[in-house]
This record gives structure tokens, C-alpha cells and sequence, in this order.
């Protein structure tokens, strides 16, 4: 990879910490530092509650960190980051619009006229396999039809960077392997820096270039740094009977078992 | 159940009870009138009221009144309940100031107020436009204050990280969410503006149904009186009508309004 090409975003020992009043602090997050190049395809993994979330929402410019910096191709990042486009865990599409329209409105939002984003909405809904579902409301489509449509939502202001936030986690296993398959295809395309949460290893390691190990929280780490050397294109329902996929699972899961169990162990003490 | 027997079964009620209300109140049992008509009318005496008013046509004009009082009552209120809703929604602090005063007026029973519009507005329409008002008004901005509240966080972030301004916040995420909660209220708010022309109608006007009720009360004529209400709820009943078919117009995207 070239060293010099800025990357597309770096938290530099970024540190997030939530009030809970009477001076009181929780650092959800210590001293993280985290790159992105141009064009990779990084995915965080870690036990539940480590703050994988707060890690994507500051590189998204939706938290400010109160140490350290976030950056965005080199420069501080200001207010929200305009160059991303972000996929939510939970629902986020707007139920009062069809999902064609929710698709269209991150053109119309920007001053796309609004006959060019919709043809340009049916082109992205064809791509993500849902053309036939345009004029549906959200609620009459399935769990991963909603993910398509919030994909093809994020995917049609042509973001250079990709945020996730366990985007197929509440969907079964089945669509979720479809699902990858699908954003490898259209990751494929273009090659945009993406930034993929899921406490799903075996996904991290179908789907990305990288994958972050983080520790338990709270004052969670980066405690992880893996390679993934998998050939691409991938196929994920085929990559994981290869004899590499299964030694690195070993090697990644061995260094983050006793994170879950920490995990595990710190949320039984609080409930 | 069969939905033509179920409508039979429900004709069937009104006519056991009409044939019993008839009876009681024209046929001596036992040697006396268990309903005397003085009091309870008859149902004959009632629907030929009833005819007498549709066929001589005086009833429209007294109709059309109530109608044309709810319909601004209803657009009045909800105007004021959707702006203000969403304005104390959107400003923590001006609600916060505010607070007691909506409480305050809202606990008050609006009855006692209908003598004060009458003084300040006079008998004609907009003394009974402002009762309803002031009942459609905190149905609608309950609602709205509550739903722009509880817009989903993932929603309005969702809006930013689309590039949505603040105003384009309003006008796609904030604003439908309030519409939403308001259409949801459209039964009872609109409900609400026909009981506010009613009431008003009948503590002091020259024309309406419930002057039309409170004329005939004045002189002892029950069936009048009988006549009034059933002329009333079979338009209360119209107006429901109408109002499911708005909604389900308003709300195809909701997954309650499809399932109705």
C-alpha cells in the first residue's frame, strides 16, 4: 500500500469519555488509534458493550473525542464527516416514505432535481436487488430488505468512506451471508475505505482486509491487529472452508476469548 | 361469524329494544304505563320527528351549522396545537416556562368557559368555534409535543449523516413524525370539535343541533329531544366514517393503519 496517499480516516489515541453526572465519567473508550487506507476494508470486532459503536460514531463526526484527534484524509475532522456514509444497527429508514423515496432523498437533500434522483434511486434499488419493491413502505419489507434499502440509501450519495454498525446483525444467518456477499460485490465496484462493526468474527474475517480486536470495555482498546490475506473476490459462504480462513479464526479467536469472557463477566456483575 | 348475520343480530337489538320502548310506553301493564310518553316519548313519535324535519327541510340549515363549527374548530385547534406542540418540542426551555399554565388550562372543565366565549363572541359561530377549540387544541398538541420528542436518535442521525440541514431535519424527519402523532389522534380530536359545537350550541345560540335539542327541551317536547340526539349520532357516526377514510389515506406507511 502506498504510505504516502493520506488515509481516508485515523483516529490518533482517541479517547471518549460519557458524563454521568455529579462528576462522575465513564470511559467508554482509552487511547484508541485506528487507520483506514483508501480503498481498505477494516472491520472491528470485539465482546458486546466495548464501545465498537463509539469508534464508528467518531469517525463519523456524530461524538467529539476528549483526547486525541479523528481525522479525514489528513485533516482534523470538524462537525460531521461529509466524505462518509453511514449504516445503522438499529431501523433507520424513514417510515413515511417508500423506499424509493428513501433511497432519492440523500440527492434531493443536496439539490439533485428530483426526477434525476429518482431514476438514479430505481438504478441503486435494481443494484441491491430490490427493484421490484419501490413503492413498498418500510414496514412492509423484511429485516434484510430494509438493510438493502438503507445500503442503497447510504450508497447513492457515493460516500468515498463506509461506516457499519453491525448493519446485519439483527438478521439470521442465511441473509446475513447474502447480505456480505452482496457489499462485497458492491464494495467490489469501487473500492471505497470501509469501516465494518460486528461482534461476529467469522463475518470480520469473510468480509475485510483487516480486522481490529477490541478489549472489553469499559475503557476499552485496541488490543488486536489482523491481516486478512484471503484472495478476493471472496465468496463468503466459500471462503470459510478454506484451510487459511480456519487458521486465522483460531489465531484471532484465541486472542479475543478472554475479552468475551471478560465481557461477559463484567455485564453479569452490573445486571 | 357471518357478516350478514352479524348485521342482523345488530338489527335485531334496535328492534327488540325500539318494540319494547313502543310498548312500554303506549300499552298499559299491570294497570300502568311503565314509560309514560310525557317523559320518554315513542320511538314512532320520535321518527316522525325526525321525517317531519328532513322532508320540511328545516334540519339542514341547523346541520350544516354544527358541521361548519366542528370543521373549523377541528382546523383551528389543530393548526395552533401542531405549531405551538412542535415549537415547545423543539424549545426545552420555552416548554419548561410554560408548563404550569398548559397544565393549568387544560385541567380546567372547558364547559365553564363556554359563557366567557359567549360574552366575548357573541351567539353567533365563533363563540362554539372557540369551545372547540379549546378541546381539539391540547388533544393535538399533546400528541405532536410527544412525537417530535420521540423521534428516533437513529433517525435524526441518520438525516445528518445523509447531509440533511437543520431545516431539511424539520421538513423530512421531524415534521411527518408529528403529523403522524396527530393524524393518530383524529378520532378523538375531531370527535372533540363536534362536542365542543354541540355544547356550545346548547348553552346559548340561535341555531345548530343542539339548539335544535335544547329548543325542544325548553317546551317539554321529549321527542324532539330524542329526535335531536338521534339526528346527532347518526352525523357524529357519518363524520367517523369519513375520518377512518382520510386515515387510512394519511397513513398507508404505518403498520397499525394497514393492519385495521
Amino acid at each position: 500500500m502506498d504510505e504516502l496517499a493520506p488515509m481516508a480516516v485515523a483516529l490518533e489515541d482517541a479517547t471518549v469519555a460519557f458524563r454521568l453526572g455529579e462528576g462522575r465519567f465513564y470511559t467508554a473508550v482509552e487511547k484508541a488509534s485506528l487507520s483506514v487506507a483508501q480503498g481498505e476494508f477494516v472491520a472491528i470486532v470485539g465482546p458486546t458493550g466495548c464501545g465498537k459503536s463509539t469508534l464508528l460514531n467518531l469517525a463519523a463526526g456524530l461524538l467529539r473525542p476528549a483526547a486525541g484527534a479523528a481525522k479525514v484524509f489528513d485533516r482534523p475532522l470538524v462537525g460531521l464527516n461529509r466524505d462518509a456514509g453511514y449504516l445503522f444497527q438499529a431501523d433507520s429508514l424513514f417510515p413515511w416514505k417508500t423506499a424509493l423515496d428513501n433511497v432519492a432523498i440523500g440527492l434531493e437533500i443536496a439539490g439533485t432535481p428530483r426526477t434525476k434522483a429518482l431514476s438514479r434511486a430505481r438504478d441503486l434499488l435494481d443494484s441491491v436487488g430490490l427493484g421490484a419493491f419501490r413503492g413498498r413502505y418500510p414496514h412492509m419489507l423484511s429485516g434484510g430488505q430494509r438493510k438493502r434499502v438503507g445500503l442503497a440509501q447510504v450508497l447513492i450519495r457515493n460516500p468515498k468512506i463506509l461506516l457499519m454498525d453491525e448493519p446485519f446483525g439483527p438478521l439470521d444467518a442465511q441473509t446475513r451471508q447474502i447480505m456480505g456477499n452482496l457489499l462485497l460485490e458492491l464494495w467490489n465496484a469501487d473500492r471505497k475505505a470501509v469501516l465494518f462493526v460486528t461482534h461476529d468474527l467469522e463475518e470480520a474475517i469473510a468480509l475485510a482486509d483487516r480486522v481490529v480486536i477490541m478489549s472489553a470495555g469499559p475503557s476499552a482498546r485496541i488490543i488486536g491487529n489482523w491481516r486478512v490475506g484471503l484472495p478476493r473476490p471472496r465468496d463468503i459462504f466459500e471462503v470459510r472452508l478454506t484451510e487459511e480462513f480456519h487458521s486465522l479464526h483460531g489465531r484471532i479467536w484465541s486472542a479475543l476469548k478472554g475479552e468475551v469472557m471478560k465481557g461477559y463477566a463484567q455485564s453479569a456483575r452490573e445486571a | 361469524m357471518s357478516r350478514l348475520t352479524l348485521i342482523s343480530l345488530q338489527l335485531l337489538v334496535a328492534l327488540v329494544a325500539l318494540a319494547l320502548w313502543q310498548l312500554l310506553a303506549t300499552v298499559p301493564i299491570f294497570g300502568r304505563m311503565w314509560l309514560p310518553p310525557f317523559f320518554f316519548s315513542t320511538p314512532v313519535d320520535v321518527f316522525s320527528q325526525v321525517i317531519s324535519w328532513f322532508s320540511t327541510g328545516v334540519i339542514w340549515k341547523h346541520l350544516l351549522i354544527t358541521l361548519w363549527e366542528s370543521i373549523l374548530a377541528f382546523v383551528l385547534g389543530s393548526a395552533a396545537g401542531v405549531l405551538i406542540g412542535f415549537w415547545f418540542a423543539r424549545r426545552p426551555t420555552v416548554a419548561a416556562v410554560f408548563d404550569p399554565y398548559v397544565k393549568m388550562t387544560n385541567a380546567l372543565p372547558r364547559v365553564v368557559l363556554a359563557p366567557i366565549f359567549t360574552l366575548w363572541l357573541g351567539l353567533g359561530i365563533w363563540s362554539k368555534v372557540a369551545l372547540g377549540v379549546t378541546l381539539v387544541f391540547f388533544i393535538v398538541f399533546f400528541n405532536v409535543y410527544q412525537g417530535v420528542k420521540e423521534v428516533s436518535q437513529t433517525l435524526v442521525d441518520n438525516g445528518r449523516m445523509l447531509g440533511m440541514s437543520e431545516r431539511q431535519l424539520m421538513r423530512h424527519v421531524y415534521w411527518p413524525s408529528a403529523l403522524s402523532w396527530m393524524f393518530s389522534s383524529l378520532h378523538t380530536s375531531v370527535g372533540f370539535a363536534v362536542v365542543g359545537a354541540v355544547v356550545g350550541e346548547y348553552l346559548g345560540s340561535a341555531a345548530g343541533l343542539g339548539y335544535l335539542i335544547q329548543q325542544a327541551e325548553g317546551v317539554f317536547d321529549v321527542a324532539g329531544v330524542f329526535a335531536g340526539m338521534f339526528v346527532l349520532s347518526v352525523f357524529v357516526i357519518l363524520i367517523d366514517i369519513a375520518v377512518s377514510l382520510v386515515e387510512r389515506r394519511l397513513l398507508v406507511w404505518r403498520p397499525t393503519a394497514a393492519r385495521d
